[in-house]
């Protein structure tokens, strides 16, 4: 039906989440990751100079960058750049760690988009920032030259990037359909996806894309079967997904993918105000205080920030567990803590978490200015030394800390609780239905998702 | 009055939450379910042992270090 089409601003600003995919971000040709992008005028950023020290569990193979060389040279010669390629897809990038003991709160210039921010690299500092509200989220852009780091108004319904109190508005009616009972509830349906995701690939020829047969399809399955979406409805449902959510997408298209998911839902949600069932659509329709317009946009946060991260938690987590055989085993065996402390290793959500100051303050010693924006490194913060002991040893036995791989604040992910059902489902079946799984490819030869906004690996060849 | 006042014992664990930060993450909840869980109603923390014995102190420590929106005391 003609009026069924969504309001047509959907397809800009919820594609510019900062959680989300951004076509425009799509990996530059060629190996530097900074070519095609045009350095900002009237400043030269430049590299930081790279210095030894290396992760102790990658002996030798990745080198850590010194830290900064001090802010009497950022004045003749511009800022450096906030250091953004990952050398190891397991790992932040060299020079975080350098940062994060010299100086935690720092002035540098973002290389995507040529924005001045302060970049934060230490837990405590991390999350002092995240759970300030003087700290705005209301932020869009800041991966792309076209579209520089501003502060932007929302769509009703993307709480992701308001503030209190329109926020916890939002935040207060979607609580109670996450919290961790109301997820274990959806737990026999996400064994059951799991388990016909393993049927398919057991039905293909060997070897098979673990990111195309497993790790994209199941989180985008368990939204449809979240938000109530009708069996008949998700495979177009879950292609235009797909199509937004995929980095190559050119922008045209992605808009046009998101056009068609918002006819979607706009279609799901005529659908159950008529009859409302008890998946959330329903449920929230049967609370009766959001408008259509809002439900789209929530239900299209959800898909953008429940998909890809988890689907990149997925694809990257095995090849990471392929690695260390030992943890491997355990994760099969069922560690109850493997999901978080994947989580915090991979830290697959990095330097995407922006904020902009909406009065002066000081932070780490230093001082911001209203209007100034500021970027977290969750994957620094997560590799903390005051954090955890030992924090760049993968160890799924480890008591669960205080990681940030998910945010801090009020805006912690809303969706974390399905999260861990999902990855610890999903591991532990993969690795019991094909115990002598193993990748097809070498290390370098897997594609990795570079410069991407989340983490993450293209595809994944594996037998077993 | 959305927070629950504590009972204060000489020497023991005396906890509150406040309802009114609280965003429902239920990290306080995974790290001491015995302690604090999340309503089926809104979803918030529901504090359901204000003075938890010693041997759950250390649990209580870690749900407030972990706490997203440190809407959790405790004394
Ligand atoms: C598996 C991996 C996941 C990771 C690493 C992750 C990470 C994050 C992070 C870092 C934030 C904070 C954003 C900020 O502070 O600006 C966040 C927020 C959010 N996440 Fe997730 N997430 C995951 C899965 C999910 C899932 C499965 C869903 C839903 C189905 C979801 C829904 C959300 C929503 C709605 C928010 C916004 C919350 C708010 O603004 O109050 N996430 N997530
Ligand atoms: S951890 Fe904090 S924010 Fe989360 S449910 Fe418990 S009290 Fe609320």
């Amino acid at each position: 039906m003609e009026d069924m089409t969504p309001n047509p601003e959907i397809s800009g600003h919820s594609a510019r989440l900062e959680h989300s995919p951004h076509p425009e971000v799509a990996e530059p040709p060629g190996n530097s990751p900074r070519s095609g992008i045009p350095e900002p005028s009237g400043r030269s950023p430049r590299p930081e100079p790279a210095g030894p020290s290396g992760n102790p569990d990658h002996p030798g193979r990745f080198a850590d960058s010194a830290s900064s060389p001090g802010p009497g040279s950022s004045a003749d010669s511009g800022l450096f750049e906030v250091p953004i390629r990952r050398t190891c897809p397991f790992d932040p990038p060299p020079g975080l760690a350098g940062l994060r003991a010299a100086e935690p709160v720092t002035r540098r210039v973002m290389p995507l988009d040529g924005t001045e921010l302060w970049l934060v690299t230490s837990h405590d500092l991390v999350r002092r920032m995240l759970a300030d509200p003087r700290w705005s989220s209301s932020v869009d852009g800041g991966l792309s030259p076209e579209q520089p780091l501003h502060m932007a108004e929302p769509e009703p319904g993307m709480f992701i990037s308001m503030d209190a109190p329109e926020h916890a508005r939002y935040r207060r009616m979607l609580t109670a359909h996450f919290t961790v009972q109301r997820m274990n509830r959806l737990r026999p349906r996400i064994e059951q996806i799991v388990a016909e995701r393993l049927d398919a690939m057991e039905r293909l020829p060997r070897p098979v894309d673990l990111v195309a047969e497993f790790a994209l399809p199941i989180p985008s399955l368990v939204i449809c079967e979240l938000l109530g979406m009708p069996y008949e409805d998700r495979a177009e449902f879950q292609e235009a997904a797909r199509t937004v959510v995929d980095m190559t997408t050119p922008p045209e298209q992605a808009d046009a993918a998101l056009a068609r998911l918002g006819a979607h839902l706009a279609k799901l949600i005529a659908a159950k105000r008529e009859e409302p069932d008890d998946a959330l659509i329903g449920e929230l329709i049967r609370e009766g205080v959001l408008t259509d317009g809002e439900l789209v946009h929530i239900s299209i946060l959800l898909l953008l920030a429940g998909h890809e991260t988890t689907a990149n938690m997925l694809g990257l987590g095995t090849l990471l567990l392929l690695h260390h055989p030992d943890q491997l085993a355990l994760v099969r065996e069922g560690a109850p803590g493997a999901a978080d402390e994947l989580l915090r290793y991979l830290s697959i959500v990095d330097l995407v978490i922006f904020r902009g100051a909406k009065e002066d303050l000081t932070l780490g010693g230093q001082e911001i200015e209203a209007g100034q924006f500021g970027l977290a490194s969750l994957a620094a913060a997560n590799r903390d030394p005051a954090l955890c002991e030992d924090p760049d040893r993968l160890d799924v036995t480890r008591p669960k800390t205080a990681h940030v791989a998910l945010g801090f604040g009020p805006h912690q992910c809303l969706g974390q609780n399905l999260a861990r059902l999902e990855l610890e489902i999903a591991f532990q079946a993969l690795l019991r239905r094909f115990p002598g799984l193993r990748a097809a490819v070498p290390l370098e030869e897997v594609r990795v998702r570079e410069n991407a906004a989340i983490h993450g690996l293209h595809s994944l060849p594996v037998t077993w | 009055m959305s927070t629950v006042e504590p009972v204060d014992v000489a020497g023991g664990t005396a906890v509150t939450v406040n309802r009114e930060s609280c965003c429902g993450a239920g990290q306080c909840a995974l790290a001491a379910p015995a302690v604090f869980t999340q309503s089926e109603e809104d979803g918030l923390v529901v504090l359901l042992d204000p003075n938890p014995p010693a041997d759950l102190r250390e649990a209580v420590r870690r749900a407030q270090s972990h706490c997203p929106t440190r809407s959790i005391t405790v004394r």
